[in-house]
């Protein structure tokens, strides 16, 4: 019993860091600290810095959406820019419209996106490579086309001014904070929920599809509808994030979901490491604070400095941030649990 | 006992209040503002689909430079503030509000495009921080009672709009009009103006509408098939490069509408020209700005000092860029609006001066058009003149029009 | 009858314009099994060079020349310093690369040449041909383009450098065993597909005015073409083009309004690529389990 076991856990444990998870003791302890820093912060720091922060998350969610797509399914997208504006919509039109809650928004965003992503994982069956990245792209530009068309529903090129959240009385916070803790919480159930489904069948699943899809089918995996569920479940992150947005900003327009937004989530994800979960924040963090430093950096051509920074990233970690800290990191925890369990 | 603790009290506020005053006898300030410094935020795009809209914001920075070396206004400097928002609403929430909460900003300035500034205009009313001039010609900024901080300066895209309705209906009644427009705001008011001012006869004379993207490579489908619809009035919408595309090929495909060109589309360098000057003879447009490349300004007081003012501060690749010559109009406003409120700089004050103009005159405007506001009045340019192309330059004919258009 | 024919025309010559850049864009490829995001914004520079040629005075050929030779060796260098550090990375990281290299060469040229439009001059005289259906300068891009694409198939197919790059794209280590010298062929692959951007922002700029955005629609459009085509094939790169230009010039006339041309061009031609998932010319690839 006690050999099949410790197979059976070096076998799981072989499979996680090929995938580039493990969940270790230092996970944890690591993990708790940095949640107690972003329970602690906003308090110390201005309400701008909460918002920037807030932002950040928001793109964090909306990467990881990316990464479980790219990074673990292998399927490129350049189109998540369009889910995001599907999901902020949704949001805005029935706050707008319908008079919903903000935060009775977050689950219907979540199934539309979901439906969408199901919907084009169909087609995207068929396309690999290049092509795949052009359907996908029909996405992100056909978005604000079909924004300012039906111009009834979503306030067309005007865009929707929303109404911002006023915080529950009794918490004693103020807008800013409130939202940033909304936010907070949901990051962290997306992250819980994306470990989850990874760290599982499905991620092994997905992951297999990834690396060598004709022996996953040989092993009884159903690549096709594993491939379409990680679109669904890739959007459907994306889509929440989309909704998020749009209730911190209080303001949707076509203008707000560009192609550009697509690349950047592109980037954010290759930066901070697109088959990681914390890669995401990372991600985040580079998304929304790189373009300011650059515009600080130099005030004739910022994207020159923000494009020099992305080659910089790449060429130091080709594999993102975490994606290239991990490797190093997993052996030496690696090293250190063997001499723990020798001791025992 | 209680009268000598009425008595101490009555002293101590009387001595805080000409403590009070004592502190302000430099000035009232608002956020922002020292004795030798205003500090004014902008946001602008200065890349992305909207670039070209960029050199406005440069053209500020400038010309506050050049009143900062003459001695600043009544004895402050401008320090300008001004980020790239790429045209993307989110981002200009983001830097409006790193000016407002952590630069301190006196007040925002030529802010640029109609979402990025519907995105801020719910923000800066709450807390109450002025949204001076705005970057945008759409017709809702005009809203005193509303948006008490908010206050245009372009004549609005849908009163030009109006003064084409009421030309094509008082030369034209019974025209069959086509219009091709920017997919976007900006494009889709004039559209609106046009139909505003038509009445009721604007769904018998509109007979085709065809829009663009600013991500179009060109547009020559749409003008190819609005010369299928039969019209014989084009109105066009467009930035320059559409603009300098669609006269060209209205031409080249043998079509001979009567032509009506758009402010922001007619400036002679960067769209008649390109165009071929022959193309465009007849087209007709409004302005309110003096077209720098047009030839009737060349030898003109007003002309040669804002060539001197481009060339001097590094802007010479861009003196044939009318909207060069509007971001300068833009800054003297300010200035002139600043140096009204002396040292009662406060933003209730700014806004006071702002909504007092009358009559006030720029060397680049049109010689007739002034800036008059009111505090029912939020729009300070009500007036455009249309002109004719002869092929070398704009033709003004008409009088100087006001908004109700006549 | 004359407006679809008129229609047609104009979107063959717009088609014209998404080819000259589509094979660019299929040079690189097969050249590099990758897809360039920044190849519009290096043909715009590339443009703005031999602009600056050109109003210092040069005459037209020789700057069009110089702009060429220019491009290619600027090509190769990019691929040696930017590209070849990261030649093992993921392919999203080649990705990302190229989407900086796109972001860097926008934002020099605005800062170098200002956002102002700017006219290029054409070595073709602006007339109309077949009663107005089209101007002369329209059929210059549409002959030249099609001049490139004779000399990429012939140089493909005919010669030996041709084969020995489609060897290093294909399998680099049998290339290298086989005495290819693989890196030469790929810094190769980016300098002649660089030289292609250029004659491609020549030739077009006439048309669509130069300024620093004056790629950004164009390579979306050059993309699909490209892809509707097939990523490998220089025939399928023109033929895609001109299929793009005209069914976005009919869809938006007669099937739907302008405002959703570009949606629906797009689903269109992802329709077609359902059926033909490798494009209309394009092999399929073929993969040893």
């Amino acid at each position: 019993m006690a050999e099949s076991a410790s197979v059976d856990s070096a076998a799981k444990l072989a499979i996680r860091r090929e995938a580039g998870m493990g969940i270790t003791v230092w996970r944890w302890v690591g993990t708790a600290a940095l949640i107690a820093v972003a329970v602690v912060l906003p308090f110390a720091i201005s309400n701008y810095h909460v918002f920037e922060l807030t932002q950040v998350m928001i793109y964090a969610i909306a990467v990881l959406g990316l990464n479980i797509l790219t990074g673990y399914n292998g399927q490129i997208s350049l189109g998540h820019g369009g889910f995001f504006a599907a999901g902020a919509y949704t949001a805005a039109i029935l706050m707008h419209r319908y008079g919903v809650p903000y935060w009775a928004t977050l689950a219907p965003a979540a199934l539309v996106c979901f439906a969408l992503g199901m919907l084009f994982g169909v087609p995207a069956l068929r396309f690999e490579g290049p092509y795949l990245a052009l359907v996908t792209l029909a996405m992100a530009v056909a978005m604000p086309q079909l924004l300012k068309y039906f111009d009834d529903w979503t306030g067309g090129k005007q865009g929707l001014v929303l109404v911002k959240p006023m915080p529950p009385p009794e918490l004693g916070l103020d807008r800013d904070r409130w939202l940033y803790f909304f936010v907070l919480v949901i990051l962290l159930v997306a992250i819980r929920l994306a470990a989850n489904v990874l760290n599982g069948r499905t991620g092994r699943a997905f992951v297999a599809i990834r690396d060598h899809p004709i022996a996953a089918a040989a092993m009884g995996i159903n690549t096709a509808r594993y491939k379409t569920l990680a679109f669904g479940a890739s959007t459907l992150f994306t889509g929440v994030a989309g909704a998020l947005a749009a209730i911190v900003i209080g303001f949707v327009a076509p203008e707000s979901f560009t192609l550009f937004l697509s690349l950047s989530f592109l980037i954010g994800s290759a930066v901070g490491g697109i088959a990681t979960i914390s890669g995401a924040i990372i991600g985040g963090f580079f998304i929304e604070f790189v373009p300011n430093v650059a515009n600080d950096v130099s005030d004739a051509a910022p994207w020159a400095i923000y494009g020099l920074t992305l080659l910089l990233f790449m060429y130091v970690m080709p594999r993102g941030v975490v994606g290239t800290i991990g490797p190093w990191l997993a052996p030496a925890m690696q090293q250190f649990r063997s001499a723990r369990r020798a001791a025992k | 006992m209680r009268a000598k603790q009425m008595i101490v009290a009555g002293l101590c506020a009387a001595g805080l209040m000409l403590a009070g005053n004592a502190v302000y006898a430099a000035g009232q300030y608002g956020p922002g503002v020292t004795d030798t410094e205003i500090k004014i935020g902008n946001t602008n795009p200065y890349s992305g689909p909207a670039s070209s809209y960029g050199i406005n914001g440069k053209v500020h920075a400038a010309y506050f430079n050049m009143i900062n070396e003459k001695g600043g206004i009544n004895g402050r400097k401008i320090n300008y503030i001004t980020r790239d928002d790429s045209y993307s609403p989110p981002k200009t929430v983001e830097l409006v509000r790193q000016m407002v909460e952590q630069d301190k900003v006196f007040l925002l300035f030529a802010t640029l495009g109609t979402p990025s500034n519907m995105a801020i205009h719910g923000y800066l009313n709450e807390n109450k921080v002025p949204q001076l001039f705005v970057a945008t010609g759409a017709d809702q900024w005009n809203d005193p009672k509303h948006f008490p901080w908010t206050m245009m300066w372009l004549p609005s895209y849908g009163i030009e709009s109006r003064i084409y309705a009421n030309y094509i209906l008082k030369n034209f009644p019974n025209g069959k009009i086509a219009v091709l427009y920017q997919n976007d705001d900006y494009g889709k008011d004039y559209l609106n103006g046009l139909r505003a001012g038509l009445g009721d006869k604007a769904a018998k004379m509109i007979v085709a509408t065809q829009s663009y993207e600013t991500t179009d490579p060109t547009v020559d489908q749409q003008v190819v098939a609005l010369q299928g619809s039969g019209a014989d009035v084009l109105l066009t919408a467009a930035i320059p490069k559409f603009a300098a595309q669609t006269v060209r090929k209205v031409y080249d495909i043998g079509w001979k509408p009567t032509h009506l060109l758009n402010s922001v589309g007619n400036s002679v360098g960067l769209v008649m020209k390109p165009a071929g000057l022959e193309k465009g003879v007849g087209i007709i447009s409004a302005a309110h700005v003096k077209d720098p490349t047009d030839p009737q300004w060349q030898n003109t007081p007003e002309y040669k000092e804002w060539l001197a003012f481009m060339n001097s501060h590094g802007l010479s690749g861009s003196t044939t860029d009318v909207q060069a010559a509007i971001g300068y109009s833009y800054a003297q406003t300010l200035v002139e609006v600043l140096r009204m409120c002396g040292d009662n700089l406060t933003r209730e004050n700014v806004m006071k001066q702002a909504a007092s103009l009358h009559n006030f005159k720029l060397p680049m405007l049109l010689p007739g058009i002034t800036l008059n506001t009111s505090p029912d009045d939020f729009d300070p340019i009500k007036q455009m003149q249309l002109q004719k192309f002869d092929g070398t330059t704009w033709q003004l004919f008409g009088d100087v029009i006001s908004r109700s258009g006549t | 009858m004359h407006q679809l024919l008129q229609q047609i025309f104009s979107g063959l010559a717009a088609g014209a314009v998404y080819a000259s850049l589509a094979l660019a864009l299929v040079m690189i490829y097969r050249a590099t099994d990758l897809v360039n995001f920044a190849q519009g914004e290096m043909a715009m520079f590339s443009t703005y060079i031999a602009w600056t040629l050109v109003n210092a005075e040069v005459p037209f050929w020789a700057a069009f020349v110089i702009t060429l030779a220019v491009s290619f060796v600027g090509g190769m260098l990019i691929e040696r310093i930017v590209i070849r550090p990261v030649e093992n990375a993921p392919i999203l990281t080649m990705v990302v690369v190229t989407i900086g290299l796109l972001l860097i060469f926008n934002a020099t040229a605005g800062w170098i040449y200002s956002y102002t439009l700017q006219e290029f001059p054409s070595p073709f005289p602006d007339r109309t041909l077949f009663g107005a259906l089209m101007t002369t300068r329209d059929v210059g891009v549409i002959a030249v383009t099609l001049v490139m694409l004779v000399a990429l198939f012939c140089f493909f197919r005919f010669t030996a450098t041709g084969l020995a790059m489609r060897a290093a794209a294909q399998n680099p280590e049998s290339a290298r065993l086989c005495g290819v010298r693989v890196g030469r062929m790929l810094a190769l692959g980016w300098g002649f597909a660089a030289a292609i951007g250029a004659v491609a922002g020549i030739m077009v700029a006439p048309v669509l005015f130069l300024d620093p955005n004056m790629m950004g629609g164009v390579l979306l459009y050059a993309f699909t073409a490209a892809l509707l085509g097939g990523i490998t094939s220089p025939v399928g790169a023109v033929v895609g083009g001109l299929i793009v230009g005209v069914t976005e010039n009919l869809v938006g006339t007669y099937l739907i309004a302008s405002q959703l041309k570009l949606t629906v061009a797009l689903i269109l031609i992802i329709i077609v690529l359902v059926f033909r998932p490798n494009g209309l010319f394009g092999t399929a690839v073929v993969r040893r389990v």
